[in-house]
């Protein structure tokens, strides 16, 4: 289903489809007609995207279709293999865990899942992780210390899931215990914000030495909604709170937050998911081949600089 | 994450509002008995009748810990700004305005040296009436800063929260503060100084996820709401009533969470019982104390003697703490 702000476009690749086919049904030449159709496509797509609003931008970072963790996992790394439990009280799985190659090394993966459809999202708790799922981290973060194994973290989620069970099971101490044990990695760390980076759940996989994002993934201290509701009063002020929180890829550039933003395919990941998953790829290398060389030491004091520099204010002294 | 709202709604007509001209009387947030102002400050903010621990204001709060005239302010050199240009229903530049000029405060946080039964300790305490405590830019700057002089000065780190999470109006510069002050509490972990990180009520969303329950020891002052997602949030997620005491120091002592929940007339005692303990590890209790002015000394009975000599303290301290500058 397209976004609103998307149907113009998705009109238009109906008439060039339907034109498509008519030209094959009946045997005639209409490339005229559609590589003109194509162009304006491209121009309407990438004026669209060019100009689009915050809240806008926050449904793109949502959109049904857009790629998720695991279909980025089945071609950035090679050869994923899931590793399941916190080895305590269970395994979470909107926080998915695993080895993989990369190049030449083995890595340790942690990816936030969606789901691709309404039973995939019950399945994943709509990528919300219980206490478990970073327990989960942790255990895999001491896996690759042990050995030397770089971290990749792919960051989409709501956030941590706010339930009973959750806050009986020490939700903010885990998520304090993850930031951490995430800033003390004696490897090599790179993540990616690929959808939502919902808050203290996205930052508990976040403390890594390159931060990267998509063009049009969000990362935010709450989400538009919950900002909306309390600062206005009023939910349906949400597109007023995403404009308020500066949380697009290009905002938290600017901010500091962030230390690149992943270009996404013309009209969003959803639209090429194939291309979308190339370029994290070829970022990610190019990541890692940069830091594989740093000393341990090195790579700590360089994460918790990154972290410790973060902020503005006026300093009187 | 920041809750203000929801804190705001329920807040007792009482506490810091000085400038009332109600004032005299409170009403206590727990047995809704009438108090007399002046005693409800002599008794530590806490309810005579029934022992309910109102919010305690911050300088009330740092005169209750520190020893008396031992306390250095380090913080108020740094200031926030409007890094986004935050606007809801007021402009966030003019929020902070008003309210610093409340306060008296750049921000929602005050540091400082002091000593704590002669330990030398840094102190950080919030301020939950300076937009609810929450945790921006400066917030985080001065807990890093706090953590890091103290580690550089040989003190144990002693924090009290009081916050309704990360500010919002400072997006994700704010989140960030919690990797911030994670990260700057290495330095006293490297040089094993104590960290002990006391929460009170309110103590939620991104103060929770960060330094707060980070401290090598992480207590509670008693029926304070401790939180990750606020008791609201989580009404609305799962759309059914939450246990008795959900999310209370006393519920989060059952679920293993805290170290213990402590009273606040014990509070000082108790933090100073244990930092003294941290502190004399084997082969460490020549080395750290080393640090410790005279009255601190390190013959071994010091630790057993501590006790009493505290709680006899602590009735000085409730003298000074009658008239809190707040």
């Amino acid at each position: 289903m397209p976004l609103p702000f998307e149907k113009s476009i998705d009109e238009l690749e109906a008439r060039i489809r339907d034109m498509r086919s008519f030209a094959q049904e009946q045997d005639v030449d209409l490339s005229g007609e559609i590589s003109a159709l194509e162009q304006r496509l491209v121009t309407l797509t990438r004026d669209t995207f060019a100009n689009l609003s915050r809240w806008q931008r926050v449904q793109v970072a949502r959109a049904p279709g857009r790629p998720t963790a695991l279909d980025y996992l089945t071609r950035v790394v090679d050869d994923f293999t899931e590793l399941h439990g916190d080895r305590t009280m269970g395994d979470d799985t909107a926080l998915v865990g695993g080895l993989a190659r990369l190049g030449d090394t083995g890595v340790v993966v942690l990816a936030q899942q969606k789901g691709r459809d309404t039973k995939e999202n019950i399945h994943r708790n709509f990528g919300m992780a219980h206490p478990s799922g970073y327990r989960k981290a942790m255990r895999l973060f001491d896996l690759a210390d042990k050995f030397n194994l770089p971290v990749v973290t792919l960051i989409d989620t709501p956030g941590a899931y706010p339930g009973i069970a959750a806050e009986e099971q020490g939700q903010a101490w885990v998520i304090a215990a993850s930031i951490q044990r995430m800033s003390r990695l004696r490897v090599p760390a790179v993540s990616v914000v690929i959808g939502e980076g919902g808050s203290g759940g996205a930052l508990a996989i976040g403390v890594a030495n390159r931060v990267f994002i998509l063009e049009h993934a969000i990362y935010s201290v709450i989400s538009p909604e919950s900002c909306a509701a309390i600062r206005w009063r009023d939910a349906a002020e949400a597109p007023s709170a995403a404009e308020a929180l500066k949380l697009t890829a290009y905002d938290l550039l600017e901010q500091g937050v962030v230390d690149e933003v992943i270009e996404e395919p013309i009209g969003g990941a959803h639209k090429d998911p194939g291309a979308a998953i190339e370029t994290v790829r070829v970022t990610i290398e190019r990541a890692f081949a940069e830091l594989r060389s740093r000393a341990p030491d090195d790579l700590i004091r360089e994460r918790r600089e990154r972290f410790r520099r973060m902020g503005r204010f006026l300093d009187a002294a | 994450m920041a809750l203000e709202r929801w804190f705001r709604r329920k807040r007792p007509t009482r506490g810091d509002d000085d400038a009332s001209p109600a004032g005299l009387w409170l009403k206590c947030s727990g047995c809704h008995a009438q108090i007399y102002r002046k005693d409800l400050a002599a008794n530590l903010y806490v309810c005579p009748e029934c022992a309910h621990h109102e919010r305690m204001p911050v300088d009330a709060r740092v005169e209750m810990l520190a020893d008396e005239g031992s306390f250095e302010r380090w913080s108020g050199a740094v200031e926030p700004v409007d890094a986004l240009g935050f606007v809801d229903t007021e402009p966030y530049r003019e929020r902070l305005t008003s309210v610093q000029q409340r306060s008296q405060r750049p921000d929602a946080i005050v540091t400082g040296a002091a000593t704590l039964h002669g330990i030398p300790v840094a102190l950080a305490v919030m301020d939950f009436s300076f937009l609810g405590g929450s945790m921006g830019s400066v917030v985080g700057e001065e807990i890093a800063r706090a953590a890091e002089r103290a580690a550089d000065e040989g003190r144990a780190l002693i924090s009290v929260s009081a916050s309704g999470g990360a500010r919002m109006q400072e997006g994700a510069l704010s989140l960030m503060q919690m990797a911030k002050t994670t990260v700057a509490l290495e330095a006293l972990s490297e040089r094993r100084l104590p960290f002990v990180s006391v929460l009170s009520d309110p103590t939620t969303g991104g103060v929770t996820a960060s330094f707060a329950t980070l401290g090598d020891l992480v207590v509670a002052e008693p029926g304070a709401l401790i939180c990750f997602a606020g008791p609201r949030v989580i009404q609305q997620t799962i759309k059914q009533d939450l246990p008795e005491g959900f999310q209370r120091s006393e519920f989060l002592l059952r679920k293993g969470m805290l170290d213990d929940v402590i009273p606040r007339s014990e509070l000082k005692a108790r933090i100073a019982a244990f930092t003294r303990l941290l502190l004399a590890g084997i082969g460490t209790a020549g080395v750290v104390p080393a640090a410790l002015p005279e009255a601190a000394s390190t013959e071994p009975d010091d630790v057993a003697e501590e006790p009493d000599e505290a709680i006899g303290h602590d009735e000085d301290e409730e003298a000074a703490v009658r008239a809190p500058a707040v």
